[in-house]
């Protein structure tokens, strides 16, 4: 390997970061943008100082601002880059950025090749103001294309700040694209703290009968067969769905205000879900791993 | 403060080619090859001559293909995970049901290919022959192409950028003996970008018929179809109709409905009626319908009787009303 200068404008923005981890997976719709909304909140609840940053780089598909309840939300420009908007308001200890925060109306699609992509995530990386962070989450989108590669090449010189999580469903085909994402991984010298089994059963609510909707298994058997830690499942939440689909939110544009109400609620809902306190258990693991570097299982494969 | 807003400075998003800089003009318009942007780009001299405007030179030998094909149908969404190529598949088989009928299903979704999987063929390879590479066949009358059988191993990640992904996408419609079709459908990856760009591009002379629209009821999905219905539009493509798959589960014990993915906000019907394009019908969640794509069987076939069979053949018929077939 070569050796990289830190002195980038990404590797000057991102020196006060402490762990920089990204969501991956391979297969669209599996979970990672909630994974991501949930790890974020997660962190953050996890102490009253914890900071914690989400940059959301699906272009074409930006969730996040949805996910969190921050639609129509809009970036503001300050002498010193772009603000991100605070999830959590005045407190601010949950900064995100996403597309989504620059699209003029919902529908607006971003139709862009790889170069353009590449010169956004340049700039997501490297003009957007974190400030320290405890902990910066990456949503990505599905594959393992330019928005990955241009990730990996702009961070190059905080590389040893990095790791990720992969996400799957149980799936055959989903499975299948996980493990194109860890081969990436492994290609780009990527740590892996893990994976996560989603959408992982599902409890009728009228019988209780679980039904393994999506199947159930091959994301811990994967795991075990790679030599990856597996963080653990999570079951099919409907309650997370409407949850994250931010389902009381008007077509209006709220203000300023109203979002900062809406987003603590976000959090104390997810918090009630019977997610969380399984959600919780993969974080510590998480939180674990990065702590002891040398003891954790993250893999940058072999 | 100001609020940024994106500049949208992409006149024609099928004018970008592949390999163009960020700020690349769009070969159509005046400023093609003398814009700063130009400076360094390697079709810098060709656009600033005016001369070759955009064609790339793939493309007399895609239409010359592809005047073997009566009907040319793109599945989308801007979704993942919502069930494109599970519906790809069930088109294919339903297509080919009919004897008399050629199909094929050509997967551009490069980074993931589902489709060798779903049609149970992921053990296939391509084979190429004077007359081009030859699909592989799940039956007679029913030809597939897919990254997935190029590959040493489906553990292999295809860690392209887009001007690799079309070119792959153009010899997938120059160089493969498709032969005579009545359909071929078009499986793609979720989002708006390189792949659509470039199969809609090269099929824009000989012609899309027309796009199905894939969503799940949810939000968070419908947000990503809206932007790819937009796309359509931008792009000059026919959207045929919306389908709301995964909608509604039926417990196996207690045979009582529930949704999964609420359609907090109205669902595909709603959003279907909100952007003007037709609603071609509901699809239930089954998981024999996951089994059976990661077993490679026929949903339709193995379970003939079931709901989700009757529903998908009722929009198959709508689709083909829609074509006027
Ligand atoms: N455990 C879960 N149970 C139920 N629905 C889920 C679960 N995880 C994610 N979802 C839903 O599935 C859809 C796809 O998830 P998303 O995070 O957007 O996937 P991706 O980012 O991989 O495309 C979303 O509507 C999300 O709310
Ligand atoms: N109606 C359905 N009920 C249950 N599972 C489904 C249904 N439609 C698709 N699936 C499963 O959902 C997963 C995603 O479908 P897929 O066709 O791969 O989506 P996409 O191509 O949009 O990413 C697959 O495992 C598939 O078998
Ligand atoms: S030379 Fe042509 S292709 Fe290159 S940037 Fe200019 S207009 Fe775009
Ligand atoms: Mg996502
Ligand atoms: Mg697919």
């Amino acid at each position: 390997m070569t050796s990289v200068t830190q002195d980038t404008p990404v590797g000057r923005r991102l020196r006060h970061i402490k762990h920089i981890i990204i969501v991956c997976s391979g297969k669209g719709g599996v979970g990672k943008s909630s994974v991501s909304a949930q790890l974020a909140l997660s962190l953050y609840g996890s102490s009253p100082t914890t900071r914690v940053g989400i940059l959301d780089v699906d272009l074409t598909g930006p969730s996040i601002p949805r996910m969190l309840g921050l639609d129509g939300h809009p970036v503001h420009q300050s002498s010193d880059g772009w603000v991100p908007v605070y999830a959590d308001g005045s407190e601010a200890r949950l900064a995100c950025m996403s597309v989504g925060f620059l699209l003029k109306k919902k529908e607006d699609s971003v139709v862009w090749r790889g170069p353009k992509k590449n010169a956004m995530i340049r700039q997501f990386l490297g003009d957007v103001r974190w400030g320290e962070l405890d902990y910066l989450v990456i949503d990505t989108p599905p594959g393992t294309s330019d928005e990955h590669l241009s990730l990996m090449e702009h961070m190059a010189p905080v590389h040893d700040k990095l790791s990720a999580v992969v996400v799957t469903t149980p799936q055959a085909v989903a499975l299948l694209d996980a493990m194109k994402c860890l081969s990436f991984t492994r290609a780009v010298n990527l740590p892996v703290l893990g994976l996560i089994e989603n959408m992982s059963g599902y409890v009728c609510p009228c019988c209780g009968e679980i039904s393994n909707v999506f199947s159930t298994g091959g994301g811990e058997e994967m795991a075990r067969r790679e030599g990856l830690k597996f963080l653990g499942s999570l079951p099919v939440d409907t309650e997370l769905v409407t949850l994250l689909d931010a389902a009381e939110v008007e077509e209006s544009q709220p203000s300023e205000g109203e979002i900062v109400q809406r987003s603590f609620g976000i959090l104390r809902r997810y918090e009630k879900t019977s997610t969380a306190p399984l959600f919780a258990k993969i974080v510590e693991e998480i939180v674990r791993s990065l702590q002891n570097p040398l003891t954790n299982g993250a893999t940058s494969g072999s | 403060m100001i609020a940024l807003q994106q500049a949208q400075n992409v006149p024609d998003p099928l004018s970008v080619p592949a390999n163009a800089p960020e700020h690349c003009p769009g070969t159509e318009s005046e400023l093609a090859g003398k814009s700063d942007a130009c400076a360094g780009c390697a079709n810098q001299e060709i656009c600033a001559s005016g001369k070759a405007r955009g064609p790339d030179p793939a493309l007399p030998f895609v239409n010359e293909r592809m005047a073997n094909v009566k009907r040319k149908i793109l599945v989308l969404s801007g979704k993942g995970g919502v069930g494109k190529s599970t519906f790809t598949a069930q088109l294919g088989w339903a297509f080919a049901a009919d004897e008399e009928l050629q199909t094929g299903i050509m997967d551009v979704d490069i980074c993931g290919p589902s489709i060798p999987t779903i049609l149970g063929i992921a053990s296939e390879q391509v084979h190429s022959s004077s007359s081009g590479w030859s699909p592989v066949y799940v039956q007679d009358n029913l030809g597939v192409m897919s990254v997935g059988f190029m590959l040493p191993s489906s553990r292999d990640a295809v860690m392209w950028r887009g001007p690799k992904k079309n070119g792959l996408i153009s010899q997938f419609l120059k160089d493969v003996d498709w032969g005579t079709l009545d359909y071929l459908l078009v499986d793609t990856p979720p989002g708006t970008s390189d792949e659509h760009l470039s199969i809609v591009s090269y099929l824009k002379e000989s012609g899309i018929d027309g796009a199905v629209v894939i969503t799940t009821p949810q939000e968070v999905a419908l947000q990503d179809v809206r932007r790819e219905i937009d796309f359509c539009k931008k792009v000059g493509i026919r959207v045929l109709g919306l389908v709301e798959n995964m909608s509604g589960f039926v417990c196996p014990n207690c045979k009582n409905e529930s949704q999964i993915f609420k359609p907090s906000t109205g669902g595909g019907r709603r959003l279907a009626e909100d952007m003007g394009v037709e609603f071609l019908g509901a699809v239930p969640l089954d998981p024999r319908i996951g089994k059976s794509a990661d077993y490679g069987v026929s949903f339709l076939d193995e379970y003939p009787d079931s709901p989700a069979t009757t529903a998908y053949l009722d929009i198959i018929e709508k689709i083909k009303q829609q074509l006027g077939d």
